[in-house]
């Protein structure tokens, strides 16, 4: 379905000087690049409204173009295949690598399983994205926007559906102005519907990390799943669909907080795409440049860098909100300049710094250069010892956890024969995928001291006590502690410090505590 | 309006408002932002229609729906009373000594009655139901009418001196204001404290036990809970424990009231709530086997 792509040609001589390269002298690309109100409903003197405007963006091939293939091969690869993924954790838990499973309140990553009280993991993965994005923003701008955003992404994707059944930038611009006929119909609707079969696809793969994934699909589409799992398809399906299909480049410009903030972290040595003016003009064809070359800088004004552009932009006019340096207009102008004989680089990577510099005449820089600066290094070292703690930290965790919280009303219990009875509230974590004997003792209090539960009555307390702790689970244990008469701690103002043991197998924690007392009277 | 004013760059006109240098552009905005507004006004007004909305003097205008927070309330607590009704008649059709027995089922109990102490029992007995001086401590092991499960379940239902209910529980300690001169109530009560081993035994006073206090308290102050005769052999005392208060107790006693349940709370309820108590530490199996005894020998273990 897809029309020739004049790309696709053999390669033009050189000196071909019509050649239309972007279809932007055709009739209907004289449109100006500039986002300029085309049609404006009056009010009270200024415009209302911008009328909507479809990017038909042209075909490119080049090292940017084939970098974005990728880095959407992988990152829909991960997206969709991660939650198919088994891994086997023995019969007390799921065999799903990566699992949110927000019903038990786990998260499991291969063979990392967090808990709700290890959140701060999580949390250090969100502050070290965070970080990573500054890092990214200073070595290499806006890198995350023109490659791993999800919006950008599918963006890509969805125009790479409309180029498969309309055809190339200007076939496409043709179709929408063209009639509703049978042909355009059928066209639109089998467009749309691929639309949303990948829309759909997308929020299908989404609920797939909440819950094991064949159990899930089955239930799917037997209709036995939560309705949760139903609306969160049909939302994701339906934002998947809209913002990737119809908003765009919209989502950038207007939507999305993230170019803003990125505008504000970038400065004269940050990675831009830049037009090098000073090469470049004054801009003419090559008609007119062999005509009068003296007068006539390298951009011969194919319109090629704005007919390739993701987002519509005419980056010659400069730094802007819209461009999400792609590098596909970076592809497009080294093509152009390679054909027609100049040296690539009148569009591409450079610092503003850099490019004050070329214009006073120094050498151009290799653009990787720019990431040899401070701040850069700085991000980095945050972001590498946040990464290792975080390792640290995950290394050197315990799978067995005590917290003790003791009862303040009454704090303590004056028993019939002048014993005094203490009552805790103990939690026991064990956070392996099997059930354990775990002991808890008493460590600290004077000779005498006992303990028992509800399980265990008063007369079997005992020093200490042995409880089965289900996998993969907390027991809530309730624990009195009693003292004989007569044990007189030295300030009943702070009571009797000691400790709570827990000990399973060769892992052990302890969790420090105060045996309240009665006043003397 | 009249002298338009265009940012070159942009081609975008001037608001006129500008701060230190910075200017407003009006830029128009996308076309579909400007649907999307209309479209929030649509939503307003069938909101406005579904909904309650316009406030009235009284009350808001109701809505065609005619939905209601009040409403939403009172289904979602008719939701909680039914996915509750299961286990509350299970409770309910099981005689309260054979609770323990379904561990379940049990702290199902527990739960219930915790909320219903919170309501009901807090205002004499304390949040933590540890008491005041007057108000019994339920936390402990000393039980003036019994604790077991059946004595507690009793005692919620007909109360304690409470003369409205036909079965309540009744004792009562004469003032001795008049019969005893202040050398014999300082004598009684150094035998009483003598009996928890607080003071030394004398003669004259363990006498007037014998003869005065005996039948309620027991011969060694062992108390009587059959009959709610406090247990005077114990670190435990209900107004206090000095010299002072127990003499004090001795001429003109007072004597507490608790109120019969039955009728102002169901039977489910009156049951969940002796679990409730039983479970705070000190409850006793249906046939204590002596309790007071007992705590020494694993202290001293």
């Amino acid at each position: 379905m897809a029309q020739a792509d004049e790309l696709d040609r053999p390669a033009p001589q050189a000196q071909q000087p019509k050649r239309d390269w972007a279809g932007a002298l055709a009739a209907e690309g004289a449109k100006a690049p500039a986002p300029a109100p085309e049609e404006s409903a009056g009010f009270m003197g200024s415009a209302l409204y911008e009328a909507g405007r479809t990017v038909h963006n042209k075909r490119i091939d080049g090292p940017f173009r084939r970098f974005k293939w990728a880095i959407m091969a992988i990152t829909l690869t991960i997206y969709y295949a991660t939650p198919w993924i088994r891994w086997d954790r023995g019969p007390y838990a799921p065999d799903q690598a990566v699992l949110v499973d927000l019903a038990n309140r786990r998260f499991y990553m291969f063979d990392i399983e967090i808990w709700p009280h290890e959140f701060y993991f999580v949390a250090g993965l969100l502050i070290m994205a965070g970080i990573g994005l500054f890092l990214v923003t200073s070595a290499v701008g806006r890198a995350w926007c023109g490659y791993a955003c999800p919006q950008t992404v599918w963006t890509d994707l969805f125009q790479h559906v409309d180029r498969f059944f309309d055809g190339d930038r200007n076939a496409r611009a043709r179709l929408d102005k063209a009639p509703w006929g049978v042909s355009k119909t059928t066209r639109r609707l089998a467009k749309w519907a691929v639309y949303l079969a990948i829309a759909f696809w997308t929020g299908g793969a989404w609920i797939m990390y909440f819950a094991d994934a064949p159990t899930l699909t089955w239930d799917f589409w037997h209709g036995t799943a939560n309705p949760v799992a139903y609306a969160t398809v049909a939302v994701l399906t339906g934002t998947t669909f809209w913002l990737g299909g119809f908003m765009r480049e919209q989502v950038c410009i207007y939507m999305c907080p993230w170019p803003r903030i990125q505008t504000a972290m970038l400065d004269e040595k940050s990675l831009i795409v830049t037009y090098k003016d000073w090469r470049g003009e004054q801009r003419g064809s090559l008609k007119k440049a062999a005509k009068n070359p003296d007068a006539y800088g390298d951009c011969i004004d194919c319109q090629l860098c704005v007919a390739v552009c993701p987002t519509g932009v005419d980056i010659r006019e400069g730094q802007q909100i819209g461009c999400i340096t792609c590098g596909l207009c970076i592809d497009a102008c080294d093509r152009v300049m390679k054909e027609t004989g100049r040296a690539r680089g009148l569009i591409d990577y450079a610092t503003l710094e850099q490019c004050d510099a070329e214009r006073a005449g120094a050498p151009a820089r290799p653009a990787w250069k720019a990431l040899l600066r401070p701040r850069v290094f700085v991000y980095f070292g945050v972001w590498a010892a946040i990464g290792a703690g975080l390792l640290f930290a995950l290394g050197t965790r315990t799978h067995t956890d005590l917290t003790v919280a003791p009862d303040r009303n009454p704090p303590f219990m004056l028993l019939k024969d002048g014993s005094v009875r203490n009552a805790y509230t103990l939690r026991l974590r064990n956070m392996e995928a099997r059930p354990r004997d775990m002991v808890v003792a008493l460590e600290g209090l004077p000779k005498g001291a006992v303990m028992w539960t509800d399980a265990v009555s008063l007369e079997n307390a005992a020093q200490s006590q042995t409880v089965t702790v289900d996998a993969n689970a907390t027991k809530v244990l309730r624990v009195y502690v009693m003292l004989p008469p007569d044990v007189e701690a030295d300030d009943e103002d702070d009571g009797l410090p000691f400790t709570f043991r827990l000990t399973a197998q060769d892992e052990s924690d302890s969790a420090q505590t105060t045996f309240a007392m009665p006043e003397d009277d | 309006m009249t002298n338009k004013r265009i940012d070159e760059p942009t081609g975008t006109e001037f608001v006129g408002h500008e701060w230190d240098g910075i200017e407003e552009l009006n830029t128009p905005l996308p076309r579909w932002w400007l649907y999307t507004f209309y479209a929030t006004i649509i939503f307003a007004i069938v909101y406005v229609v579904l909904y309650p909305a316009w406030p009235m003097i009284d009350r808001a205008t109701a809505g065609t729906l005619g939905w209601s927070s009040r409403g939403d309330l009172a289904a979602e607590m008719r939701a909680a009373d039914a996915a509750r009704a299961g286990v509350v008649a299970k409770i309910a059709a099981t005689p309260i000594e054979q609770l323990p027995s379904d561990p379940q089922l049990m702290q199902a109990a527990v739960a219930g009655g915790a909320a219903a102490f919170k309501v009901n029992c807090v205002q004499c007995h304390g949040a933590g139901a540890a008491g005041s001086p007057g108000y019994p401590n339920l936390n402990d092991d000393d039980w003036l009418w019994g604790g077991t499960l059946t004595q507690i379940e009793y005692t919620l239902t007909h109360g304690i001196r409470w003369d409205a209910a036909a079965e309540t529980r009744s004792n009562f300690m004469p003032a001795f204001q008049g019969s005893f001169d202040a050398g014999q109530v300082s004598a009684l009560t150094g035998h009483v404290l003598s009996l928890s081993g607080k003071a030394k035994p004398n003669a004259t006073g363990a006498q007037m036990f014998a003869d005065n206090c005996a039948a309620c308290h027991g011969s060694g102050g062992e108390g009587l809970p059959a009959m709610g005769g406090p247990a005077l052999n114990d670190a435990i005392w209900l107004y206090g424990g000095s010299a002072a208060d127990i003499g004090k107790q001795i001429l003109a006693p007072r004597h507490g009231v608790m109120p019969a349940w039955q009728g102002r709370l169901d039977p489910v309820t009156i049951k969940m709530l002796a679990a409730y108590v039983h479970s705070r530490g000190g409850g006793q199996d249906p046939a204590p086997a002596a309790p007071a005894t007992q705590a020494p020998q694993i202290a001293a273990k």
